[in-house]
């Protein structure tokens, strides 16, 4: 009776084991040959002209200079205009609204459901918001204010995380001291809730630059470099794009900022997670 | 006491002030939300009128050229991709998770790991590309054409299988040890306690994680337009080129005028719906839970 | 009485004042029916007792009967207490505490509050100090850096920590990092001080020296010390009050002075629990 009862189990597990095993297989396989693939293709042709040359014969050959530059550029809009909405937003939140608040309840609830908006949907919005309305045309500032709406969400979230993290002894002292709440923020609270900032913004910015739906309507397919903000301007996720869908033979150059947007995206998560584990741990700071 | 308090401004109206300032960050933050629906209301509204909301789920076919705006074969598309997607991806994220914890020795269950997490920073763009350059071709050599639903759904599972496992991976982790133990105690062997033990207790916690990625692929756009081939028909079979409405908006939006436009801009509200539809339900799920 | 961590030094140090222990009762703080909710949960009820100006008197009682609470809402610092409500009067130095026009910072400076558990800022130990004088507008550096090393020698850390100010005030030990936050309260010229059982997180060789800290400050500071502990209440208190939870919340059974409270209860419940017989 009990052999019978080992055996089904054995049975059981063994055929449990197998497919745990072989899903973990699946799935390192088919990273790998994806992962493989971009790096293969992309190596070969990838150099320093590369990165800094302008594109020629739309793109199929030349580089991704003013495209990368671009790209930055729309970054800089982005987190320009999120950073100080977003950590005032954070800060709200978290400092100054009780869990009562109909005010705060509101903002969370608003928030949590913009973090579920595809991006096409943002692209819409972004369109007619920014380019339509506001007259902006398709430009890097549509797109990145575009984009500072996504990553918002992402921004606060965290950021509230950081300073929910700092312990509720300090603010108690700082008032029994006498202290405004200004000064205890500034002084006190913010640098200690600076590492869930860093996180949120290291998150937001890996969000940003791999956005492709909500840039195509808003800063536009350009290539040139830009001479100012209300330039069109093509990122790098959109180049990546028109190469491999509207330029016949754009496939190399296309593998080529593949590997350069991954590595970018790899390099920006690490650090992320790096930061995560690391300063959110440290609570001593010299002063 | 201290010598003479000298501020600019006296801290409690610093503070008033410092306060008044966040409260309208945090107000327009809370407005973008309003502001999509709204502008998007404002878009679509003109042409749900003159045309009517019925006629988007029963007119001939999409056809704006010829004032024709039915959605249903993009909805059937959406649908389809989104259910095989969820199918497939579902066990396998949930796989590697109990992999990563149950079955692998740590020094394989780190780079496992950290292999998922870089996956799962990879833009939708660049799995785009691969799918069209390798994908397509290669299932246009089994079965032509190449781009079809099959390729959006490969393509679909593999970019929400990492976020699945991540979740998962961090909903296990949070299975208390006593469970465990006590499992252990019985003699139950590995696959035993997590089917019994381990999964009803993180349960809900997997369910929520699997809406939301269901809400992602819903919302997927640049991948699925770059490997489903983007014709306007309900797909009978999986080697049938089909288009999503988000892809759908993608295509047409750069030349749709008029109604066209709005019409683009009504099956944005369509999708919102869906989503928050999916949140709402994952919201209901995870709510009243003692546990996950 | 100095601190035991005195030792000779190149500048003349004037030892702590102390006056006599001051027995003829004058009322710096006057409670009358004073009552707290958290929500719906009273955590006292109609608590009426006056403190005597620089003597040192004890709360006790067993947990939950509402002692923190009750030091809490001297100095408002309920305000910021989530869902904390409080009624009644009360009046420091003939100042109504509790009225809404009453300018809460000013107040806070002139009553100083140490917790239970040493909480020093995330900062050097000279900017621990530094920073409250700083915010209450003291700018002058020679006069911030004097008061520094004054309150540091009051609380018997300057030979300790002397050479070493800009190190992180973390890497104190327990004991240490209490006296620093003693040094911080102090470093504002309070007059009243509230401490919510000081000693309590501390091993017993630092309870000692921060217990003959607050020993030494009587007469210059009017001090409410909460504790669980009766033999310190009674090896250093003046006077003592008792809380007990009766119909579901705090309440005031007796108070009167040490030599009183412990050798001629007038209450039953306050004879049964200094003799150790309940609580």
């Amino acid at each position: 009776m009990v052999n019978a009862l080992e055996r089904y189990h054995g049975g059981r597990e063994w055929l449990a084991s197998t497919l745990v095993w072989s899903a973990a297989a699946l799935v390192i396989a088919t990273f790998c040959w994806i992962l493989g693939d971009i790096l293969w293709h992309g190596l070969s042709h990838l150099s320093w002209t590369f990165l800094t040359a302008p594109p020629r014969n739309a793109g199929r050959e030349g580089g991704i200079g003013p495209i990368l530059v671009s790209t930055a550029v729309i970054l800089g809009v982005c987190l320009g205009v999120s950073l100080p909405i977003g950590v005032g937003t954070a800060v709200l939140l978290a400092e100054f609204t009780t869990d009562e608040s109909l005010f705060g309840r509101l903002t969370r609830r608003s928030l949590d459901v913009l973090s579920g908006v595809p991006s096409i949907v943002f692209g819409l919005f972004g369109n007619a918001f920014f380019c339509k309305t506001l007259g902006l045309g398709f430009s890097i500032l549509s797109g990145g204010l575009t984009l500072a709406c996504m990553v918002l969400p992402i921004l606060i979230r965290s950021t509230e995380e950081g300073f929910r993290s700092v312990p509720s002894e300090y603010r108690l002292s700082a008032a029994s001291l006498g202290l405004s709440r200004t000064t205890t923020l500034v002084h006190l609270l913010l640098p200690a809730a600076v590492p869930g900032l860093l996180v949120g913004l290291v998150l937001g910015v890996g969000r940003a630059i791999a956005e492709t739906a909500a840039l195509i309507f808003t800063s536009g397919y350009v290539d040139r470099m830009p001479e100012s903000l209300l330039d069109s301007g093509r990122a790098l996720s959109i180049h990546i794009f028109d190469l491999s869908m509207n330029v016949p033979g754009g496939d190399a150059n296309a593998y080529a900022s593949a590997l350069v947007l991954v590595v970018l995206l790899l390099a920006i998560n690490g650090m992320a997670s790096w930061l995560a584990e690391h300063w959110l741990h440290r609570r001593i700071v010299t002063a | 006491m201290t010598s003479s308090m000298s501020y600019p401004l006296s801290p409690s109206n610093r503070d008033k002030l410092v306060i008044g300032l966040l409260r309208l960050c945090a107000t327009f933050a809370g407005a973008i939300v309003l502001f999509i629906v709204v502008f998007l209301a404002i878009e679509s509204l003109p042409t749900l009128r003159h045309i009517g909301l019925f006629r988007f789920f029963t007119d001939a076919s999409w056809y704006p050229s010829q004032g024709l705006y039915n959605l249903t074969p993009m909805l059937w598309g959406t649908l389809f991709a989104m259910v095989g997607s969820v199918l497939i991806a579902t066990p396998l994220g949930i796989l590697s998770a109990v992999f990563c914890h149950y079955y692998a020795s740590p020094a394989v269950a780190r780079p496992y790991r950290w292999l998922i997490e870089l996956l799962a920073g990879i833009p939708s763009v660049v799995y785009g590309f691969w799918g069209l350059v390798v994908l397509v071709p290669l299932i246009g050599a089994i079965h032509p054409p190449g781009p079809s639903l099959l390729a959006g759904i490969v393509i679909l599972t593999i970019m929400i299988l990492p976020t699945i496992a991540l979740m998962a991976d961090a909903n296990l982790a949070n299975v208390p040890q006593q469970y465990l133990r006590g499992a252990a105690a019985l003699g139950l062997p590995r696959w035993a306690t997590i089917r019994r033990v381990v999964f009803p207790a993180a349960k809900s916690g997997l369910f929520t994680g699997v809406i939301l990625e269901t809400g992602r692929a819903i919302g997927e756009t640049m991948a699925i337009l770059m490997v489903c081939g983007n014709v306007v028909q309900t797909p009978h079979s999986l080697f049938d080129p089909m288009r999503t409405l988000t892809a759908n908006i993608a295509l047409e939006m750069a030349y749709a005028l008029g109604d066209h436009r709005a019409a683009l801009f009504v099956s944005g509200l369509v999708l919102m719906a869906m989503i928050a539809a999916l949140v709402g339900a994952a919201d209901w799920i995870s709510r009243g839970r003692i546990y996950g | 009485m100095k601190p035991s961590t005195s030792t000779p030094d190149t500048q003349p140090w004037v030892p702590l004042e102390k006056q006599p222990a001051c027995c003829a009762p004058s009322p710096l703080i006057e409670v009358k029916q004073l009552s707290l909710h958290y929500g719906q949960k009273p955590a006292f009820h109609d608590v009426t007792l006056s403190i005597n100006k620089g003597c040192i008197t004890a709360l006790v009682g067993p947990s939950g009967c509402g002692k923190t609470s009750f030091l809490t809402s001297l100095n408002r610092l309920t305000d910021i207490i989530p869902g904390c409500r409080v009624a009644g009067r009360i009046r420091i130095d003939g100042i109504d505490v509790l009225a809404p026009q009453t300018d809460v910072i000013r107040l806070r400076r002139r009553v100083g509050m140490i917790f239970q558990k040493p909480n020093p800022f995330p900062l050097s130990i000279l900017k621990n100090l530094e920073f409250p004088l700083r915010e209450h507008g003291l700018k002058d550096h020679n006069q911030i850096a004097a008061k520094i090393e004054t309150v540091l020698r009051d609380v018997g850390l300057w030979d300790e920590v002397k050479d070493r100010l800009s190190s992180p005030a973390l890497a104190l030990s327990g004991g240490q990092q209490q006296r620093l936050c003693m040094a911080r309260a102090l470093i504002l010229s309070p007059e009243v001080l509230l401490l919510d059982e000081p000693c309590s997180a501390l091993d017993p060789i630092s309870s000692g020296v921060v217990e003959d800290l607050i020993v030494s400050l009587r007469g210059r500071y009017t001090i409410l010390i909460v504790t669980h502990n009766l033999a310190q209440a009674r090896r250093i208190a003046d006077d003592a009050a008792l809380f007990w939870v009766q119909n579901g919340a705090g309440q005031l059974i007796e108070t009167g002075t040490v030599r009183q409270i412990f050798e001629a209860p007038r209450d039953p419940l306050t004879a049964a629990y200094v003799s150790g017989m309940r609580g």
